[in-house]
């Protein structure tokens, strides 16, 4: 139990409790406290955080919430348990630290999963993400047979060799803690941890966006535009990687564009995401986006090696 | 002796991994031991979720000392040869070398070496690094900082510690002294992740190894593990008035998931029963990994009542069920005389908890509710109308559907899907236009009504896009039997579109109402006269397409169901059925050029016509046969499966190849003539009768090497001895007759007739020279051994007959 927070923030009675704990508890033992990344994403892992930062050879440790967008999911407002807008918690650890069952565990018993009243399971689940060119080996973890967090270990992103490993953990949120709030409806959960009229629900903060969600990406998303910003996405990723790539010229080798060009990978993700929801992507088709899609990820990492931060400078202590 | 004790511990390995990896680890390390001279007097692998263990008793203490002899040159060699002599054999000087004799060579060098034996643990300490670096994972994953570097370790998790200790019963083990990648061998483990007190546990050897891990809660051996679950499921089960609901794979399975198995007993709302049992049984099993259990039975009598039905089974397997007759009453997968499923489940939990299991079975029923609640939602789905009916007009015309009904919805959606069956052979939905025209032909030759046989090909692969069907993709074929008998449809249609994938395999029942025979004929001939037309054959061990189990299965429909039917007319209409389209566009173009032609004289409209139809009559024949080599070759991968098919139940080879012939395609008539000869083959007449036969065919075939020309005919004047004119008599008599009984299908009665030879053929064996003076007396005794061989020949070709 996370004794720092007040009675109404703990856990067991609010959501926004869960996610105070994990930052603190993710804080404690050093990761950098982000805050979600501002665009729309079908998973944590797209944030640059994670996919660009576990690429060359600089430790990183992060943690944070993010925003996660799966059109294909909304249900209007009427499925208990599936959201086309929902929380992920991210951790991302480079390199995978040997402790790191041990770490997840404890930030378990952080919010109250006591694991000896609990039955925790790492079931394999090896972790493969098409459009960003990755895969890892890792598991899906069970509490007392319910999946609350994804457990991988990064062997590739962006098609290029993860080195060092990075260890990434994802829970999912509102699934959490519907467990620990013991709550069988998404929208009945506590948000705020208080009761009667202070009292603030999932519902009364997602509800209506749900519903109107749902009749965007089904009914309402103008396809034809949507088509055009996959393209535009992708000429402008590329026009920005070429623009900042690095001169002979300068006499330099850092390229200097990255971060706004892997902008627009993800946006062409997403609009694939929503062209995708609206049933107008044959099967036949649907590979190639993907690839597309791919294929920028991998021109972004390339280019985010040759960065600061994508370690250009860097000197490992153990050389 | 001493034991060598090796702990390899690790995050959780996948369970399905878990039993090879452990036997590939004792291979790899005995193996490894073995060739470097030791021996061992046995070993142990054991596994649990985070540990791969060996357990080896009795190894040599150090391998052999390796005593050689080498060769070296003459005495008198120059020195530059004695030198290099020295050299390679490692002595310093050549006083060190012994001198033999040799009576031809005369005396030279030989070198006395000496390997010595090495210590096991230096030996085991050499072989284990390599052994963990190169482990035969199926997929394997870097991790760390280690990963950093090229090379580094990989694992299937990574990789925590390495113990492994070495020594006799009666001194204190050593430690076993190796590194890998920074993990350095010791004499250290850890006990339950949960449930031990996390502190490191030293060990000596295998016993109070076993021992202390089990003190902290860890059951190293998987088959314990397994027992103990199976029996506190049972006894949990039963406690309750329930049945455990036995699987084999989820037990092994649910054993690779834990250290310490707990059995609970969770729940859920009996509303879910409502779900098809198997449909209950897979989603609590794939997603939860738990098992179902069925209310038990109060009265033992089903058992008994269900006992002589077995004893029907014959070579027809346990069909009885599916006969029209029987309507849905066995539409259950739960079987019949089985009891309905509980709303009880057991699960297996990896800890004892506090509370007694109650949060954890609690939490469980929760997911286990959830998942329910999708698959019953899936089984309502199914069962109503789709949302895109204004997209299935088109198929529904195509295939005879009545779209008020739910499943002629879903076969009109797989036809407007159009999902590819494979590239060059069209989609799913063109694939059952061929199927249900081949059904309709079938039919008859089995007994089947066509008009059901059509409508159960229509139907066969509608389940195929049904959500249930979807999640768990081995409930085709079960689901839409469900899905039919809801829908009102004749129970030998719901039979079929079960039974039409049946028999999968050699040990898979095979159906017996004549509309499922007439379906799954239907779609086997479909999919090997295809892949044929395309060039797709199996090749060596590659059968991607499974067309050697389409074959199998034709036959043992065939042959289990007792139809004869000629192969060769069916493979022609299902490839004409392939080549319909093509066949119609051309006939189409050829009316259109020859009205062209004909423009405004009546006359010439009825000339288009008889044109046109003698023009399509050409065409169809003309696709045939030039399709005709195609086929033959079909029908020879038919009688390779024939023959592999017979041998397995025991027929001789050499008697199938003698009966064999090119163009057979009645397997059934194959089949009983095998049977007729063996019949024969056992009695006197038949011994005597081939011994007689061969014996003049190797006369002839001794004669036709030296270019002998055989007369096609007898001359009844040229014989001057009686046992000529009886032979020959008896040979025109005998191959009449069986040629008689085998127009009439009398196999048996083929082979007497046959058997009246063989007093003929010995006696004129015994009286009569071949050889004679006179050449034409010769040529005409060999036409009429050529004769014998021609009169038997009607029946088996008693050449390829061993023995």
């Amino acid at each position: 139990m996370s004794s720092s927070l007040p009675d109404h923030l703990q856990p067991a009675r609010s959501f926004q409790g869960l996610i105070l704990t994990l930052h603190n508890y993710w804080a404690e033992h050093g990761c950098v406290i982000l805050q979600p990344y501002d665009m729309e994403v079908g998973a944590g892992t797209f944030h640059p955080a994670t996919t660009l930062r576990s690429l060359g050879p600089k430790p990183w440790k992060a943690a944070y919430v993010q925003p996660s967008r799966r059109p294909k999911d909304g249900r209007y407002g009427e499925n208990p348990n599936r959201l086309q807008h929902y929380y992920q918690y991210q951790v991302i650890m480079k390199p995978s630290p040997a402790n790191l069952q041990e770490l997840y565990l404890g930030s378990l018993r952080a919010i109250g999963l006591d694991p000896l009243l609990h039955d925790i399971r790492f079931v394999e689940d090896d972790w493969e993400s098409p459009t960003l060119g990755a895969w890892g080996l890792g598991w899906e973890c069970w509490c007392d047979g319910m999946e609350v967090s994804q457990f991988t270990y990064f062997q590739q992103v962006c098609g290029i060799e993860c080195s060092p490993v990075s260890g990434e953990l994802t829970y999912g949120l509102e699934r959490l803690a519907m467990y620990v709030q013991g709550v069988d409806n998404v929208y009945d959960l506590n948000f705020n941890g208080l009761e009667g009229d202070e009292k603030v629900t999932y519902g009364d903060v997602f509800l209506q966006a749900e519903q109107e969600y749902s009749r965007y990406n089904f009914e309402h998303a103008n396809t034809a535009v949507l088509l055009r910003h996959f393209e535009e996405a992708e000429v402008e990723c590329e026009a920005l990687l070429k623009a900042g790539a690095p001169r002979e010229s300068d006499n330099s080798a850092i390229h200097k564009m990255v971060l706004p060009a892997y902008d627009q990978c993800i946006k062409a993700s997403h609009a694939f995401n929503l062209l995708d929801a609206r049933g107008v992507i044959s099967v036949t088709e649907r590979q190639s986006y993907i690839l597309r899609v791919r294929n920028l990820a991998r021109q972004c990492g390339e280019a985010f090696l040759l960065t600061e931060a994508g370690g250009v400078n860097f000197r490992s202590e153990s050389v | 002796m001493p034991d060598l004790l090796l702990e390899l511990r690790s995050e959780e390995i996948p369970a399905r991994m878990q039993r090879k990896a452990a036997g590939d680890l004792k291979k790899l390390v005995t193996d490894g031991l073995v060739e470097a001279g030791l021996t061992y007097e046995a070993a142990g692998d054991y596994w649990t979720p985070r540990r791969l263990t060996l357990d080896v008793r009795g190894l040599t203490a150090r391998s052999k000392d390796i005593h050689e002899e080498r060769k070296g040159p003459s005495v008198k060699a120059p020195e530059q040869a004695i030198a290099g002599f020295l050299r390679s054999a490692g002595l310093f000087d050549i006083s060190e070398a012994h001198v033999h004799t040799d009576p031809k060579k005369g005396d030279f060098y030989v070198a006395h070496l000496k390997k010595p034996g090495r210590p096991a643990e230096e030996i085991i300490a050499e072989l284990m690094p390599k052994i963990i670096r190169e482990f035969p994972w199926p997929k394997s994953m870097r991790w760390g900082t280690a990963s950093s570097k090229p090379g580094s370790l990989r694992w299937v998790r990574p990789l925590q510690s390495i113990l492994c200790t070495f020594g006799p019963e009666t001194e204190e083990p050593v430690v076993v002294d190796f590194e890998v990648d920074g993990l350095r061998a010791g004499n250290v483990t850890y006990g339950h992740r949960f449930l031990s007190d996390g502190k490191p546990i030293t060990v000596r050897r295998f016993d109070d190894y076993v021992a202390k891990l089990e003190k902290a809660k860890v059951v190293l051996d998987a088959d314990r593990r397994k027992e103990i679950i199976l029996s506190d499921a049972q006894n949990i089960a039963f406690a309750s008035g329930l049945d455990l609901v036995e699987d084999e794979g989820l037990l092994e399975e649910v054993s690779g998931l834990v250290e310490w198995p707990v059995v609970l007993m969770g729940e859920f709302e009996e509303e879910f029963l409502a779900i098809p049992p198997e449909v209950v049984r897979l989603t609590i099993k794939t997603n939860q990994k738990c098992f179902v259990t069925r209310k038990q039975t109060l009265h033992p009598t089903p058992a008994l009542r269900s006992a002589p039905s077995l004893q029907e089974e014959g070579k027809n397997g346990r069909n009885a069920s599916t006969s029209p007759s029987d309507g849905g009453g066995h539409s259950e997968a739960a079987g019949a005389g089985e009891n309905p499923l509980s709303n009880k489940f057991i699960l297996v939990s990896n800890i004892e908890a506090k509370d007694g299991g109650r949060e954890i079975a609690f939490g469980n029923g929760k997911v286990v509710r959830a998942r329910l609640s999708d698959a019953l939602y899936f089984w309502n789905t199914d069962q109503h109308d789709l949302p895109d009916m204004h997209t299935l007009a088109a198929a529904a015309i195509r295939f005879d559907l009545d779209l008020a009904k739910p499943l002629d919805q879903r076969m009109a959606r797989l036809d407007a899907l159009n999902v590819t069956f494979h590239a060059k052979l069209g989609t799913q939905g063109e694939r059952i236009i061929r199927i249900r025209a081949l059904a309709r032909e079938i039919a008859p030759l089995v007994g089947a009504d066509p008009a059901l046989a059509m409508r159960a090909a229509v139907l066969a692969k509608a389940d195929l896009t049904t959500e249930i069907v979807g999640e768990f993709p081995e409930l085709q074929g079960g689901m839409g039997r469900k899905y039919a008998l809801l829908q009102g449809e004749h129970p030998s249609v719901a039979a079929a579109i079960e039974e039409h994938y049946k028999p999968q395999g050699p040990s898979d029942i095979v159906p017996s109402d004549p509309v499922s025979v007439a379906v799954a004929l239907a779609d086997k001939l479909d999919t090997l006269v295809g892949f044929w037309a395309i060039d797709e054959k199996p090749t060596g061990s590659k059968d991607p397409f499974a067309l050697r189990r389409a074959a199998l299965g034709v036959v043992r429909l065939l042959l289990s169901n007792d139809w004869k039917i000629e192969l060769m007319p069916v493979f022609e209409m299902a490839l004409s059925q392939l080549r319909e389209d093509s066949i119609e566009k051309r006939v189409e173009g050829y009316e259109q050029h020859q009205a062209a032609q004909q423009s405004g004289d009546v006359d010439g409209e009825e000339d288009v016509i008889n044109a046109v139809s003698g023009f399509e009559k050409r065409l169809r024949s003309d696709v045939i046969e030039e399709a005709h080599p195609v086929l033959l070759d079909l029908l020879a991968f038919f009688h390779d499966r024939m023959k592999v098919y017979l041998r397995d139940l025991g027929a001789r080879h050499d008697l199938i190849d003698a009966v064999l012939t090119e163009r057979a395609d009645n397997l059934l008539l194959i089949a009983r003539r095998v049977e007729a000869l063996v019949v024969f083959l056992n009695t006197e007449e038949g011994q005597n009768l081939l011994a007689g036969t061969k014996r003049a065919a190797n006369i002839l075939s001794a004669e036709e090497k030296k270019g002998t020309q055989i007369a096609n005919a007898v001359d009844a004047a040229l014989f001057n001895l009686d046992e000529e004119r009886a032979l020959s008599a008896a040979v025109n008599q005998a191959e009449k007759e069986a040629a008689q009984a085998i127009q009439n299908e009398d196999f048996s009665g083929a082979m007497i007739a046959l058997s009246a030879l063989r007093e003929p053929v010995d006696s004129f064996f015994e009286k009569v020279l071949v050889n004679d003076e006179n050449p034409a007396i010769r040529a005409n005794r060999l036409a009429l051994l050529a004769r014998i061989r021609t009169a038997t020949t009607t029946v088996a070709d008693f050449s390829k007959i061993v023995g």
